[in-house]
């Protein structure tokens, strides 16, 4: 039977070490709502996400108070819109109205996020995709619920670099479009790299077509549970120190599992995966760099920091796979820098740099996320950053991702707040030196050799 | 069995059990088990419960209890076991 000291260690993880659920994601398939005709689309697309979701709040409130856990958000993936709006959508001002449609239904029924305005372009774009692409700075500055990922490259198939170069415009351009409100436009864009297809967290996530008709997927979170116990432990060598964060992991899913589990029998939509992540917020004491500090490196960053994060990602996975019976998603720790009060310190301290996250982004899940640089910034400089985490994502069989903001008419020094769980973040510097005649040239990198690993 | 977890959290005070537990009889919640604890003047209490026979749903029960913690000046909580069971247990 349980005991006394085993409860109000759980209420203690909850109450005063940020332990929560971070999403509850229900995927739905939209491929049966594409017509030739835009109206019929939407409403059709309307109609699915009402019948399937209407109580996906709801229920997500009621396992919260049962269990007294905090689900911080309940989200809907959808299937990448470039198929589903393939047969009606003939400019990109088209695909701007599947985009307010699914806002409109995002606010109705009480989600703070709907992802899937999407397009996996990762050999070569349809002409379909390449509308949602082009579409995606004006669909992301009339919505504000609507998160859009591309997914330009993969282990098998290499890098669309026409879709990394027109990546680079676009971002360019949802960041002009979004001016007023910082360019928050961008922190909805994410560019993949071998992107899942089961993904819960935004603003990646989209619903596969390798899925079933509806599906839950959860991602878990408490970096502030994991940084507590290694300060109960601080100079505990390499065996226990790795045994603690596995352990600690396996407690955090096992949350996230029975809330999955709940869900899913409540809400009559099959279980598909935990997402096993640590996922930093803006909230003091809930962050990845700080367990870091905890690890010993001074400030993220410092030498030693990718060795210590690959510790951390992979004790993460052994104890999260053990205690789920389904993993997926992104699975690892998250190092977003608006999102995470100690990687904000890093930056300020001068600590961390782009290059060093671009490093840390080998071992450890997603990529360069929530990074605000110079409005400055060249299309064919973001376009280059993208192409170098797609590479490491693609020899490194691995996903990848860049979400990075071009602040218009804000520099180095200078810091953006967007808010919420975005947080805020300090204008980075970005390497200056050119990478444009790389960037124009046309066509693919090939998929690398599955041999000879060095 | 709807087995739940009550704990109660705060300084200590004549008649936290005796009022938890007559809230818990008028609404037929069983109690099965109770530990208690004092550290440094406070009041640390865990009780399980069976829920079978309350009529009222989970989420009420609960809101009640916390409304009744905040008479007595202690935090009272109501949770289903499965998450103490699922985090401790293989």
């Amino acid at each position: 039977m349980i005991n006394i000291s085993e409860v109000f260690e759980t209420n203690k993880m909850i109450e005063q070490e940020n332990l929560d659920v971070r999403t509850i994601t229900m995927g739905i398939n939209l491929l049966d709502c594409s017509n030739t005709d835009l109206k019929a689309t939407c409403s059709t697309i309307s109609s699915k996400i009402r019948r399937l979701a209407s109580r996906l709040v709801s229920v997500g409130d009621e396992i919260s108070h049962e269990f007294a856990i905090p689900i911080v958000n309940k989200r809907i993936s959808v299937t990448p819109l470039s198929l589903v709006g393939c047969n009606c959508c003939h400019t990109p001002d088209d695909y701007v109205e599947i985009a307010l449609t699914l806002d409109n239904i995002a606010s109705e029924i009480g989600v703070n996020f709907i992802g899937g305005y999407s397009a996996i372009v990762s050999k070569g774009m349809t002409h379909s995709d390449e509308l949602l692409i082009r579409s995606i700075p004006q669909a992301l500055a009339a919505t504000s619920r609507v998160c859009s990922s591309v997914n330009v490259g993969s282990t098998r198939a290499g890098i669309n670099m026409d879709a990394v170069r027109l990546m680079g415009e676009i971002i360019k351009q949802t960041a002009h479009l979004t001016a007023d409100t910082d360019s928050i436009g961008c922190a909805k864009l994410v560019v993949f790299c071998n992107a899942p297809d089961d993904n819960p967290f935004m603003a990646g996530a989209f619903h596969g077509v390798s899925e079933a008709d509806a599906i839950i997927n959860v991602g878990v979170s408490g970096p502030g549970v994991v940084k507590h116990v290694l300060q109960q432990t601080p100079d505990a060598d390499f065996e226990l120190l790795c045994e603690t964060i596995k352990k600690t992991a396996f407690k955090i899913t096992r949350v996230g599992q029975l809330v999955a589990q709940e869900a899913s029998r409540r809400l009559g939509v099959p279980f598909g995966i935990i997402d096993l992540s640590l996922a930093p917020t803006p909230a003091i004491g809930d962050s990845v760099a700080d367990i870091l500090r905890c690890i010993g490196v001074e400030q993220a960053g410092a030498p030693g920091t990718t060795a210590a994060l690959a510790l951390l990602n992979d004790q993460v996975k052994k104890g999260g796979v053990m205690a789920g019976s389904y993993v997926g998603g992104l699975s690892g720790a998250f190092i977003p820098v608006s999102e995470d009060q100690g990687m904000i310190r890093a930056v300020e301290a001068g600590a961390l740099t782009i290059e060093k996250l671009e490093a840390m982004t080998c071992v450890c899940s997603v990529g360069l996320d929530m990074i605000a640089v110079p409005g400055t910034t060249t299309a064919s400089t973001i376009a280059g950053i993208i192409a170098d985490e797609a590479a490491i994502g693609m020899v490194n069989q691995k996903t990848t991702a860049v979400r990075i903001i071009p602040v218009e008419g804000k520099t180095v020094g200078e810091g953006v707040e967007f808010g919420g769980l975005l947080g805020y973040a300090p204008i980075m510097p970005v390497n200056t030196f050119s990478c444009q005649r790389f960037i124009s040239r046309q066509g693919r990198i090939p998929a690398p050799i599955h041999s000879f690993k060095n | 069995m709807t087995k739940a977890i009550i704990t109660v959290v705060g300084r200590d005070t004549v008649g936290i059990i005796a009022r938890v537990c007559t809230h818990l009889a008028n609404d037929h919640i069983n109690i099965l088990d109770i530990s208690q604890t004092i550290v440094q003047g406070y009041f640390n209490m865990m009780m399980i419960v069976d829920m079978d026979s309350c009529s009222k749903t989970f989420g009420s029960v609960a809101d009640e209890l916390a409304h009744l913690g905040d008479e007595i000046g202690v935090q009272v909580k109501c949770q289903l076991e499965d998450i103490f069971d699922k985090m401790h247990r293989i």
